[in-house]
């Protein structure tokens, strides 16, 4: 039993991380990965939300969805949730730590469209999760999430320094470094 | 720029200007996840556009209703209504592009360039410049989707539309149907469109210069 919530946590993380291997929450990692310090406060912000948002969902399907056979109010049901949710972490960073709430600024909202929540509480679905597997689930991909963030805004902070042709400038030489990074996780392939 | 020009300059926006994609790097997760065969590409492209033209339309008539404090909510809902039918009528009559885009069908709901038009555009313009901005940013973002997933589907299967071109053993670059290849190629595709565009940009300067160079005055307007 024990072994089976391994392989989540590592598969999770590594194996099917979720930025580099899944494709979700592209916007948050190439948006705010050209600083080392927002990357880590965006990492924070979306394991937090992440977390809460996926046991959430989870009990408003068993319990809520599941009961009045509404499954297929689903999408609505997630993203209300999580938008709500965004609100509330928002609020809180706000008032506990306004620096960071000013540099993460308008990514901060766009959490609620980061589609890494969503697709973390879909994933959860898809898998049929219990509760403990859920929660265990969730945070393994935040943490995934972050591995993949602030690796890529350490290279970025240096990619910075680097003569880049003109052509290249920008978006397409952050996506070949992405690239890269991907190709360097394609190694965890195999692990679970 | 002259008024006669706007309708022209509302379709090279979306094309190109401001493609979602190439210009603005916006809803980049299902354009990385499902372009691994040019097929996926323009059924992701056709999907996102539905629900974002029926979202725009709604918004646009809507937009006088909504209290400014609970707008991105209120959007929300509108989005996530439209993307509920249509994944659930791409279920029911085409099962096999449902099934290959996945996940991503459902997640066209926090598409940030769905939400971005509904926000930036639709909500404070009138019903037919929205549809026009929708159809048109659709368009932008399917041949974007359409491009990336022909690319990798060359270099990486050999195929294009599953109609394969070389011959069944021959190696193909795999690397460019996996999630690396999805990466670098697209790095690649923005370069290439962007200087594309700088260049055709710098090609009507000068040719707009030199129509202007008989009346030297007029020079400094530019």
């Amino acid at each position: 039993m024990a072994g089976d919530y391994v392989t989540i946590v590592i598969a999770a993380m590594l194996v099917n991380n979720l930025v580099l291997v899944q494709f979700l929450g592209i916007c948050p990692f190439l948006g705010v990965s050209s600083r080392l310090s927002t990357a880590i406060g965006m990492s924070a912000a979306v394991m937090f939300v992440m977390t809460i948002a996926g046991i959430a969902t989870y009990l408003i399907r068993q319990f809520l969805l599941m009961p009045l056979e509404l499954q297929f109010l689903q999408t609505v049901a997630f993203i209300l949730v999580i938008a709500s949710l965004v609100q509330l972490v928002e609020i809180v960073m706000k008032k506990v730590s306004p620096p960071l709430h000013q540099a993460l600024g308008v990514f901060l909202p766009l959490i609620t469209t980061n589609c890494a929540i969503m697709g973390v509480a879909l994933l959860i679905v898809q898998h049929q999760y219990d509760l403990a597997q859920t929660i265990l689930f969730a945070i393994a991909s935040a943490i995934g999430f972050t591995i993949a963030l602030v690796a890529f805004a350490g290279i970025r902070e240096r990619l910075a320094l680097m003569p880049v042709p003109k052509a290249m400038r920008g978006g397409p030489i952050a996506l070949v470094t992405a690239g890269l990074l991907a190709l360097a996780f394609m190694g965890f392939q195999g692990l679970a | 720029m002259a008024d006669g020009l706007s309708f022209k300059n509302e379709i090279t926006k979306g094309l190109f200007r401001e493609n979602p994609v190439f210009a603005m790097l916006l809803g980049m997760c299902p354009v990385l996840g499902v372009t691994s065969t040019a097929i996926n590409g323009i059924g992701m492209g056709v999907a996102s556009s539905a629900v974002l033209l029926s979202s725009n339309v709604v918004v646009a008539l809507i937009r006088d209703l909504i209290p400014e404090k609970v707008r991105i909510p209120a959007y929300i809902v509108v989005i996530a209504s439209f993307v509920t039918v249509v994944d659930l009528t791409m279920a029911a009559y085409l099962p096999e592009l449902h099934e290959s885009l996945g996940l991503f069908i459902p997640l066209i709901v926090v598409n940030c360039l769905i939400l971005g038009r509904a926000e930036a555009f639709a909500s404070r313009n009138i019903l037919a410049s929205s549809v026009i901005d929708a159809v048109t940013m659709g368009v932008g973002f399917t041949v974007a989707l359409a491009m990336l997933g022909a690319v990798r589907e060359v270099l990486g299967s050999g195929s294009l539309f599953g109609l394969a071109f070389v011959h069944e053993d021959a190696t193909t670059m795999l690397l460019f149907i996996m999630p690396p290849g999805a990466f670098i190629a697209l790095g690649f595709l923005i370069a290439g469109v962007n200087t594309g565009v700088r260049k055709a940009r710098a090609v009507a300067a000068a040719a707009r210069a030199r129509a202007v160079s008989a009346e030297p005055a007029a020079e400094g307007v530019r």
